[in-house]
């Protein structure tokens, strides 16, 4: 169980790197606390999996240092870090048992016959594989063998940190539910530091305490997930957490008004040292605009209502700005002339892509 | 083109993988087949293809019968989960490929302009798929079975490759692509909310069987089985059993209440009573609510949202509640269902008929 | 309602199986035709039965011994070379690199005896492996030992084992080197992980993962070393007496160098019965293997 602390840590896959471009992952500082559930989300080739493999020790970082707790583990192999890992695709040793497959671990480091057992049968519980410990592991499905992979690092009671790269990812649907709830059962009962890499915003926000967004080699927001969607930081983070991700519209702001191509909307805070030379950008979810058929609201031109089941989501347009919006529960539209109305207190503005404090009260 | 399938059925080495599937696909549709994997939908697919020969039924394509001819004589395009393209040409090259046989110089341009502008490729035509984000390589590979003018596009689990926001980007826009068309789409997926979002029709397939088809939000909403509703709902459909019996109905681990809703109507028996996640709600709402109770064994929250998972007896149960809600695992509390939310299906599966026009 | 997707396929399968009926039946049917009957020459034939093959075998005659000696001389060197190219194959194909120039470089070098006729093969040896001239065997006599293979079976031997170690480690190798390739690399990480010594990592993934491609290797030079003709033939010509006379020299011996048509027939019918038999093995363990990693 361990602290991780990321120290001025930067790595670029170039021998010489020049200048910024050349890393693929950003200098960075940040604490990772003992217990924790992280996750770090973002697109391909946001520099996640290069974060990931240096903290899993394959890859050695160019600049800064890497501590579990207060050593420094930045050129330790990965057999000397104590931690265990879920991969992408489930890795079962196929000759073996699941009992087998469990103890592996332990018997490869010495441990008596009587406390794997006991361990093994400890996990397994855990992981609810008790019925299965005495089959085949080639043979079960995709989920069983995950747990497996995780039951692998849970037997170890020394283990500082479980990383899991985007574990879900062969995983039906249907099953993903039940996995996702017994990882985080069992972060619950466990007090162990994880890590979750995934382009999935679901899968991160509902795993994680704290999810770290990362956006070209750097990170751009850690926070929990609540804090995520109701206050990104970045526009770049509006748009990739939330499905649909957040409306960001260019506008003028003038005072506690923004006005996107001359229509004025009210804001919740008034702005009044805004740049002037910046790009000046409003952001609302679309949870937070409502779309109705009458009413007050800016008026907007209906081109598509999508039928998600238990939401309708539309997708409409301000001006020549596309824009989505929420469809109120039961209304019905018999133009495709609508009006949206705005929270206010939810509408954050942007200058160069970050989130600017208003003054004033938030309601 | 329209394409009819009537009873058909593969069986590969003594195995049944797909049995008495009827359907018929009519000209400028999109159709999904929404199953869990090996529920059949690529076996079922490569029957439409002419990949396969059915072993046992008839496709007629326009009335024709065309059971057991090659796909080289039929007018299909295929699009995979893999990304498909050839390596060594550009992205104009690859979209261009299956009309360099037959076609005309300005005709081809034509053709492949106007797919690369649908798909949104047209910065990137001489691009190699290698240099182009997975997204961009998915849209080349769509693009080329679009240009093809096919009758029949079959698209196997298109965006499971794709990160998320690629996903969704692309979901958005392949319905006004599909539209433009014309041709008859098939597209797999495990996904039911990728399912709703591109509407159409759905067919839900459980162990190599059809379950339903229909319009896509009736066969979601008015599912006829308990399969069915299975399949279509993510999270998974929660399940309690009950009774009826004297105008009263017991769901399991709750307390008699009189026969409301969609028990109105049915007869006394034991019944399988199904509801979705964001109809379970952790306040009394609505007409005459059940109310269960049930312990919370872990919460996600996404932020805007939080999915409660409860344990209840023996049921597992998943609400999808508004707002971010940090419950305690362990704590005990009590949860409402409304009685016009919920599906009711007998002791074989089947849906007890009711109005349930309102379960959304 | 079964339609075959395309008639057409037969008349593609047609020319081969014309030439399979001449190349393959047709001499087949001679040869069993042969086994039952007894000739003195000018194209005079008896009327045997079974007779041919009774007396091979039984070991008592002298068709029998020297059946029942070739076919023992024959499952040796067969399990002698399995029992060094296996392991040898294996632990090649682990020491191989696995990228860079490197790779390609090392998979010509190891193709390479793979190219060579099987008879420039024999030449190659009997002529390396000649103790007056030989560089092999010359050196190994000026470091005192005595080697002869033209008069010692024992050096006959080495020098033929040798050779094949020689000639057809390398495909067993290759063959590993494959399978040891479509292991992902996710597999080593884990393992690493889990703190597995180098031999558990072997044990536990890389040969699972190879059983495939090792089945398929062992099949191969099975068969191969247990027909195996042209090699000894040029080497030792089954000599020195008759310590390398393999099943399928004695064969030629029977046929051309006596002309007992049909005690060589005889040979031959059991000779290939012995070799179906092996095959059917094989085959029924590798499905079965393959069944098994197809429900897994």
């Amino acid at each position: 169980m361990a602290r991780i602390t990321l120290d001025h840590l930067a790595h670029s896959y170039h021998s010489n790197p020049q200048g910024p471009q050349d890393f693929a992952l950003k200098e960075m500082n940040h604490v990772w606390r003992q217990g924790g559930a992280y996750a770090l989300l973002g697109p391909s080739g946001c520099g996640k999996t290069t974060l990931l493999n240096i903290i899993s020790g394959l890859v050695v970082p160019t600049r800064g240092r890497i501590l579990f707790d207060d050593r420094d583990v930045s050129t330790l192999p990965t057999e000397a870090r104590n931690i265990a890992q879920v991969f992408q695709f489930p890795v079962v040793y196929d000759t073996m048992t699941v009992r087998e497959n469990l103890a592996f671990p332990l018997k490869n480091r010495g441990v008596d016959t009587q406390t794997i057992r006991s361990r093994v049968d400890e996990i397994a519980g855990l992981l609810d594989l008790t019925r299965s410990l005495d089959q085949n592991a080639s043979g079960l499905t995709a989920d069983a063998k995950q747990k497996i992979s995780l039951g692998r690092g849970l037997v170890r009671p020394d283990v500082n940190a479980i990383l899991f790269d985007e574990p879900l990812t062969v995983i039906d649907p249907h099953l993903k539910w039940r996995l996702r709830s017994t990882l985080k059962e069992l972060h619950r009962k466990l007090d162990l530091t994880m890590i979750y890499v995934t382009h999935d915003q679901t899968e991160a926000l509902t795993f994680a305490d704290t999810v770290v967004v990362m956006h070209d080699g750097a990170v751009v927001q850690t926070g929990t997930p609540d804090e995520l969607f109701e206050r990104p930081e970045h526009v770049f983070v509006g748009h990739f957490i939330g499905s649909p991700g957040m409306n960001v519209l260019p506008c003028q702001v003038d005072g506690a008004t923004a006005f996107v191509d001359g229509v004025g909307v009210a804001l919740g805070r008034g702005y009044p040292n805004l740049s002037k030379t910046g790009r000046i950008e409003l952001g609302v979810r679309p949870e937070f605009a409502v779309l109705e058929a009458h009413g007050d609201g800016l008026p907007v031109r209906i081109t598509r209502i999508d039928d998600l089941g238990r939401t309708r989501i539309a997708r409409v347009m301000l001006g020549d700005r596309p824009m989505a919006a929420t469809v109120g529960e039961d209304s019905a539209f018999d133009s495709d002339r609508a009006v949206l109305r705005l929270d206010p207190a939810r509408i954050h503005i942007y200058a160069d892509g970050r989130r600017v404090d208003g003054e004033g009260a938030a309601a | 083109m329209s394409i009819v399938l009537e009873g058909v059925g593969k069986d590969v080495g003594g195995e049944t993988h797909l049995d008495g599937i009827s359907m018929a696909l009519e000209n400028g549709s999109l159709n999904v087949l929404l199953g869990a994997t090996l529920a059949g939908k690529t076996s079922l697919m490569r029957l439409m293809a002419g990949l396969d020969a059915p072993t046992r039924g008839r496709i007629l394509v326009d009335g024709v019968d065309v059971t057991g001819q090659p796909v080289q004589r039929r007018n299909v395009a295929m699009v995979y989960q893999q990304f498909i393209n050839y390596p060594s040409m550009t992205v104009y090259e690859n979209i261009a490929s299956p009309l360099r046989v037959s076609g005309r110089g300005a005709e081809v341009d034509a053709k492949v302009r106007r797919a690369a502008a649908l798909l949104k490729l047209e910065p990137y035509l001489t691009r190699k798929p290698l240099e182009l984000s997975g997204g961009q390589q998915q849209r080349t590979a769509i693009a080329r079975a679009l240009v093809k003018d096919a009758g029949l596009v079959l698209l196997d689990e298109p965006l499971a490759n794709l990160d998320y926001k690629l996903r969704e980007e692309l979901r958005e826009e392949l319905p006004r692509i599909f539209a433009e068309s014309g041709a008859v789409f098939v597209y797999a997926t495990t996904e039911p909310s990728e399912a709703l979002l591109l509407g159409g029709s759905t067919a839900t397939l459980h162990q190599g069987r059809v379950t339903q088809f229909g319009p896509t939000p009736e066969v979601y909403r008015r599912p006829q089985d308990l399969v069915t509703a299975q399949v279509f709902s993510d999270p998974p459909l929660n399940v309690v059993s009950a009774r009826k019996a004297a105008g009263q109905v017991t769901l399991e681990g709750g307390a008699p209440i009189p026969a409301a809703g969609v028990f109105a109507s049915a007869p006394d028996g034991d019944y399988a009573v199904g509801f979705r996640a964001h109809h379970l709600s952790l306040e009394p709402a609505g007409e005459r609510p059940i109310a269960l109770p049930a312990t919370v064994s872990v919460v996600e929250i996404t932020g805007s949202e939080s999915y409660v998972h409860l344990e209840a007896g023996q049921n597992r149960f998943v609400a999808l509640v508004p707002g971010v809600r940090r419950l305690d695992p362990g704590s005990l509390l009590t949860v409402y269902l409304e009685p016009r939310r919920l599906y009711l299906f007998d002791r074989a599966g089947r849906a007890v008929a009711a109005d349930v026009a309102l379960a959304a | 309602m079964i339609k075959p997707v395309n008639q057409k396929a037969w008349f593609l399968v047609a020319p081969v199986l014309l030439i399979v009926a001449f190349s393959a039946v047709i001499p087949l049917m001679t040869v069993v035709n042969y086994s039952v009957q007894d000739t003195f020459g000018n194209n005079q034939f008896f009327w045997n039965g079974v007779g041919w093959f009774s007396e091979l075998l039984d070991r008592s005659t002298d068709l029998g011994g020297r059946f029942f000696d070739s076919l023992g001389r024959n499952l040796l060197f067969s399990a002698i070379i399995l029992a060094i190219e296996v392991p040898l194959g294996i632990v090649i194909a682990l020491s191989m690199p696995r990228e860079g120039w490197r790779v390609a470089a090392t998979l010509v070098l190891m193709a390479l005896p793979l190219l060579i006729p099987w008879n420039v093969v024999g030449t190659i040896w009997q002529i390396f492996a000649r103790g007056d001239i030989g560089l092999l065997g010359a050196a190994v006599n000026a470091l005192g030992v005595d080697y002869n293979y033209v008069s010692n079976p024992l050096h006959a031997w080495i020098t033929i084992v040798t050779m094949d170690v020689w000639h057809w480690t390398s495909l067993v190798a290759l063959l590993c080197y494959a399978g040891l390739k479509s292991i992902p690399d996710a597999y080593y990480q884990a393992a690493r992980i889990d703190g597995a010594s180098r031999w558990a990592v072997f044990r536990t993934i890389q040969l699972p993962k190879m059983q495939r491609v090792l089945l398929i290797a062992v099949l191969l030079r099975f068969m191969d070393s247990f027909m195996i003709y042209t090699e000894p033939f040029v080497v030792t010509g089954g000599g020195p007496g008759n310590s390398t006379t393999f099943l399928s020299i004695e064969l030629v011996k029977l046929a051309l160098g006596q002309f007992d048509l049909g005690k060589a027939a005889a040979l031959s019918i059991v000779y290939n019965l012995i070799i179906l038999a092996v095959c059917w093995v094989f085959y029924t363990v590798m499905t079965k293997a393959d069944a098994k990693a197809g429900a897994a």
